[in-house]
């Protein structure tokens, strides 16, 4: 039997659904072991000898060394597990969100205080929102949560 | 004995925390949003409840791909504020009730919902932070909570979470649940129940900062006066109108289905309550990435 998936018509938008979740497994252990702050210290120390400890696909961890979070949420990760690899290089929320849009901080934060982004145009692929595939990256940012 | 006399609804976001421990509540950014929340802070110190059941999800902080419960319920005596990756917040340790906890689980469970029991968990900034703001401010060492609560965890973050349906029925079994305990000293409980999470939010890839205020205020709407109709909103409408994240709303159900206009003739329930009386309605844009949404209901 087929598995019912309706939201994959969605533009921008990844689903942590169970097939994700698999492929992400290690990829989302490796951001938790980052919530202790010995292990934040050692993988700041030397982030390739520390993911290497890890059961990850070599995709995954060149997409963690290039904290390329749209790479990582492809490649299985969750927000809230990578969260704490934000949380890590110092960054809250508001900053990992915006850089998987292409905006720079400014432009996100101001985009969020001007009532945030429409869901006009974004509900289904293809219509014309600026959430849509060919409207990407939408600012100045580097698409990376690091410069 | 014990009765639910009120349903409290509210956004978690995490920087409303960070806000407040970090002293930047006055700022301009934030003094619209606390402002908010002031008749709600006045409400709780007039109408102190013996027991809070807070419905909340955890981050990834307790739960790691593990384990990943759909329903949990705490039934601890108390739980520590956790360190998500920048430190635990500076707030007391959340006292529980663990008599009580213990009979909600039994007889949630046999009304054939099949919770987790959970006998030690650290709980993050989704049942914190409405604590938070409801309660305002407190010392971590010094201060404490107004009274014992029941942290009770939903899975939203893995795909299938549980259905609004589902949420709506089992807030009506844990209603039932709350009314047949009987506290050792024959009083009667004074219990809250506060839904959280939302609302409209998506916090990952290109469509992140997605905000729909209409969607959120017709939510709250629904929500008090057709509530049994917004349980058949299926998971995709929440994703597509209020964002990846926004599904955290399933929450708000459970609270609204222990409120007792829902009483359920099946279980023997015929005279159905009449409809809550409202106390106080927020909405405020935007909180980091979200819509924060509020609502307070009590009984009549």
């Amino acid at each position: 039997m087929s598995l019912e998936k309706p939201y994959t018509n969605i533009p921008g938008t990844t689903i942590f659904d169970m097939d994700q979740a698999r492929a992400g497994y290690h990829l989302n252990q490796f951001c938790m072991s980052l919530m202790k702050d010995a292990n934040r210290k050692r993988f700041l120390a030397d982030q390739r000898v520390y993911l290497d400890e890890w059961p990850m696909t070599e995709d995954q961890k060149l997409a963690v060394l290039a904290a390329d979070l749209n790479r990582c949420i492809a490649l299985g990760g969750n927000i809230y597990f990578l969260a704490k690899l934000g949380a890590t290089h110092g960054k809250s929320f508001q900053q990992m969100a915006g850089s998987m849009t292409g905006r720079t901080e400014i432009e996100y934060r101001d985009m969020m205080i001007a009532g945030g982004r429409s869901a006009d145009g974004n509900r289904v692929v293809g219509e014309s929102g600026d959430a849509q595939a060919n409207r990407q990256p939408q600012g100045h940012g580097t698409g990376k949560l690091l410069d | 004995m014990a009765k639910i006399t009120a349903s409290v609804y509210t956004s978690h976001v995490p920087a409303i925390g960070a806000a407040m421990d970090l002293k930047k509540d006055h700022e301009p950014y934030w003094q619209p949003l606390f402002k908010g929340y002031e008749k709600s802070k006045e409400w709780m110190k007039a109408n102190k409840p013996d027991v809070i059941v807070l419905v909340f999800n955890d981050h990834a902080t307790a739960f790691d791909l593990s384990m990943i419960p759909t329903f949990a319920i705490g039934c601890a005596d108390s739980y520590t504020p956790a360190d998500e990756g920048w430190g635990p917040r500076p707030v007391p340790r959340v006292q529980g009730h663990a008599a009580l906890s213990a009979h909600i689980a039994q007889s949630v469970i046999q009304q054939d919902f099949d919770l987790t029991i959970v006998n030690h968990m650290d709980v993050d900034h989704g049942l914190t932070v409405p604590l938070s703001l409801m309660c305002g401010e407190q010392h971590p060492e010094t201060g404490a909570w107004p009274c014992p609560v029941i942290p009770f965890a939903v899975n939203v973050v893995q795909y299938p979470v549980p259905s609004g349906q589902r949420c709506l029925n089992l807030g009506k079994a844990i209603r039932r649940a709350i009314e047949s305990y009987e506290s050792p000293d024959g009083k009667e409980l004074n219990v809250q129940i506060w839904g959280t999470g939302g609302m409209s939010h998506q916090l990952q890839g290109p469509r992140a900062g997605l905000i729909n205020l209409d969607f959120d205020k017709a939510f709250i709407e629904r929500m008090v006066k057709d509530p049994e109709g917004l349980a058949k909103m299926p998971h995709v409408d929440y994703i597509r109108e209020a964002g990846s994240e926004g599904i955290e709303l399933v929450m708000w159900l459970i609270a609204r289905g222990a409120m007792s206009d829902l009483r359920d003739a099946a279980h023997g329930e015929a005279t159905a309550g009449k409809a809550p009386k409202e106390i106080h309605r927020f909405h405020h844009v935007p909180a980091s990435n979200t819509s924060v949404g509020h609502l307070i209901l009590e009984n009549s």
